[in-house]
């Protein structure tokens, strides 16, 4: 039998119950942990469990949950803020839209159990506004909580307050940095600032402030109930608990997973995942995002959590996890990437705005061919100064995909620099597509669906192809019954 | 909506809660169909129409359609669980119009799994 690898603590109710319905929640121990915080645990009782659970931030970051809380509650102010990170942006991530269309509630009691520890009245949830869904069922949620007593005033007859709104995130890749998500929330543009002041110092209308991500919510009504020693013999030693994944690309089984800290890529992909569809050959897998780095074959058995990652030169991340096959070219993957980031890249410092566009345009080049040895110096020499000297997070993890694509595909790269060639077949200047001669038969078929029409030949002789009309679409390969066309 | 007053309170709801699940699992059959924006994008919501018109054609009275959010079955969306009375819940993936009425003759009425089924993968932690 099929040994289980899944373990689910944060998508817990995902799909077993009726988020807009409070009492399916209910009936899964809901608002109870709120309920026995707020009764019988001072809130130094509640950091404290959370400090022992070893509960690290799930957006990507990994700081401590309970030293944040604890840098919060130890500052006094007139207003303290807990923020939710929902402005989930990494292409190929959906954890916590699932989260927040599955099991609203879930987030909504662990804001309430924030703001009790750290001593705030107010919580905002910031909100990608391109989940219309997750906005109407969590906002129903805060309406029901509100209106059974568990949020507002005088929750569970104890005096405490506490109360969520919610705020649109307009698109904004950067605003998902906490920094910069203050920022936007105040209604000012959307960029970092740099730290210190943290946010549990001075954050959201220079208030101590906590900014939690969505999964990171999720688990704590979890962790209060069951207790911080169970959530800490889960995973490994300094990552604690489980982590979701949002497993997407060429893998047999997309979806989303959520399994125990310590697991291994091995077992993500080839066991949970089973492996890349059509027999092809694996290749790599992108864990963070295009802050993240690509992991090959040889990473396979590192077991996966914080420091792991980050000692391979990716990064845990918010959870995306992109696999690649053997027909994947890594400098046109680097520069998918590097375009994301370049659009998205909010302009304020200098390494990020500009590095981001050179680093592209010189990927740029080397996939047409224009690209000679230098550059791939040039690439890891620029790549290393904005890692060293952007503001924020976004420009400090953006040249990741270029580094590590470059330090395990150093041979696609020569070979597109020095001999022109892509050998995944995927940067279409650097390819041609030819016909065999011994193998044609002159059928007419390639001719006939052919798009630019640049296939000739007599009915059963050789065809063929003009190289300056042909556009590579790889169509005639697809069908040719011979296997007479190749791409070299 | 009654105001919970007290940590009592909140258990009695809970309690109550239960009750009623408990109650609905053992007397009907319970479909859960996935409608995330996933589900509904690959057609979660058409799924769920065929089947309670087929549920109605064929004159069943003891089945019971629920929504839930995200089943993270990507790979075989749309997805629906269905639960029949003393049954341990069964997923069935990649569903279509054609395929929801087939599940509702063969399974709900019959018993007899029929499509995709997806095995269980993981363990839940239940609170």
């Amino acid at each position: 039998m099929e040994v289980i690898k899944q373990l689910r603590i944060a998508t817990r109710n995902c799909g077993f119950i009726d988020p807009e319905n409070i009492e399916d929640y209910f009936a899964e121990r809901g608002y109870e942990a709120l309920a026995n915080a707020l009764v019988s645990g001072s809130p130094a009782q509640v950091i404290e469990e959370m400090k022992r659970s070893g509960l690290r931030g799930r957006g990507g970051g990994g700081f401590p949950t309970g030293l944040k809380w604890q840098y919060a509650a130890g500052n006094t102010a007139d207003q303290k803020y807990v923020v939710c990170n929902a402005d989930e942006g990494d292409p190929g991530a959906f954890m916590d839209r699932a989260v927040l269309e599955g099991d609203p509630h879930s987030v909504v009691e662990a804001m309430a159990i924030c703001g009790y520890a750290i001593g705030a009245t107010r919580g905002v949830v910031y909100i990608r506004a391109e989940y219309p869904l997750a906005i109407k069922r969590l906002q129903k949620a805060i309406d029901d909580a509100r209106g059974y007593g568990l949020l507002g005033t005088d929750i569970l007859g104890t005096g405490f307050v506490f109360d969520i709104e919610l705020k649109y995130g307009a698109g904004a890749f950067v605003c998902g940095e906490e920094t910069a998500l203050i920022r936007s929330m105040e209604g000012n543009r959307g960029e970092p600032y740099t730290k210190p002041p943290f946010p549990a110092n001075s954050g959201y209308w220079h208030k101590p402030t906590v900014v939690n991500n969505v999964e990171t919510f999720a688990n704590i009504p979890a962790i209060l109930i069951k207790g911080a020693e169970w959530f800490a013999s889960i995973g490994t030693e300094k990552s604690k608990g489980t982590k979701v994944f949002a497993l997407a690309g060429k893998i047999r089984n997309v979806g989303l997973i959520e399994v125990p800290m310590g697991t291994t890529l091995k077992e993500v992909i080839f066991e949970i995942g089973c492996g890349c569809p059509g027999n092809k050959k694996f290749k790599a897998v992108q864990t963070g995002g295009p802050s993240g780095g690509a992991l090959t074959n040889s990473d396979l058995d590192v077991p996966i959590d914080y420091d792991n990652l980050i000692a391979k030169g990716s990064m845990m991340g918010s959870g995306g996890m992109i696999v690649m096959d053997e027909d994947t070219c890594m400098v046109d993957f680097a520069k998918f990437f590097l375009e994301f980031t370049m659009d998205e890249t909010c302009g304020k410092c200098t390494p990020c705005r500009i590095g981001s566009r050179r680093l592209h345009e010189m990927l740029e080049r080397i996939t047409l061919g224009k690209g000679c040895e230098d550059d791939i110096d040039k690439l890891k020499m620029l790549a290393n100064t904005i890692k060293d000297t952007a503001l924020c997070g976004l420009g400090q993890t953006m040249p990741n995909p270029v580094l590590s694509t470059i330090d395990s595909f150093m041979d696609e790269y020569r070979a597109h620099v020095i001999d022109h060639k892509c050998p995944a077949g995927v940067c279409s200047k650097l390819l041609e597509i030819r016909i065999l001669p011994e193998k044609c038969v002159g059928c007419t078929l390639c001719a006939r669906i052919c798009p630019v029409n640049c296939i000739s030949g007599k009915i059963r002789e050789t065809h063929v192809i003009d190289r300056e009309v042909c556009i590579k679409c790889g169509a005639c390969i697809d069908k040719c019954k011979f296997g007479a066309i190749v791409k070299v | 909506m009654p105001r919970i007053a007290n940590v009592d309170q909140l258990k009695k709801m809970r309690d109550e809660a239960r009750m009623k699940r408990a109650k609905l699992v053992s007397e009907k059959v319970i479909v859960n169909v996935s409608l995330a924006t996933c589900g509904i994008a690959s057609g979660g919501e058409k799924v769920m129409a065929a089947m309670q018109a087929e549920v109605k054609k064929q004159g069943l009275g003891n089945v019971v359609f629920l929504t839930t959010g995200c089943m993270t079955y990507c790979h075989s969306e749309p997805t629906v669980q269905v639960c029949l009375p003393g049954k341990k819940p069964v997923v069935f993936g990649k569903l279509d119009e054609v395929s929801a009425r087939r599940l509702v003759e063969n399974y709900i009425v019959k018993g007899e799994p029929v499509g995709t089924v997806i095995p269980v993968n993981y363990v839940r932690v239940t609170l």
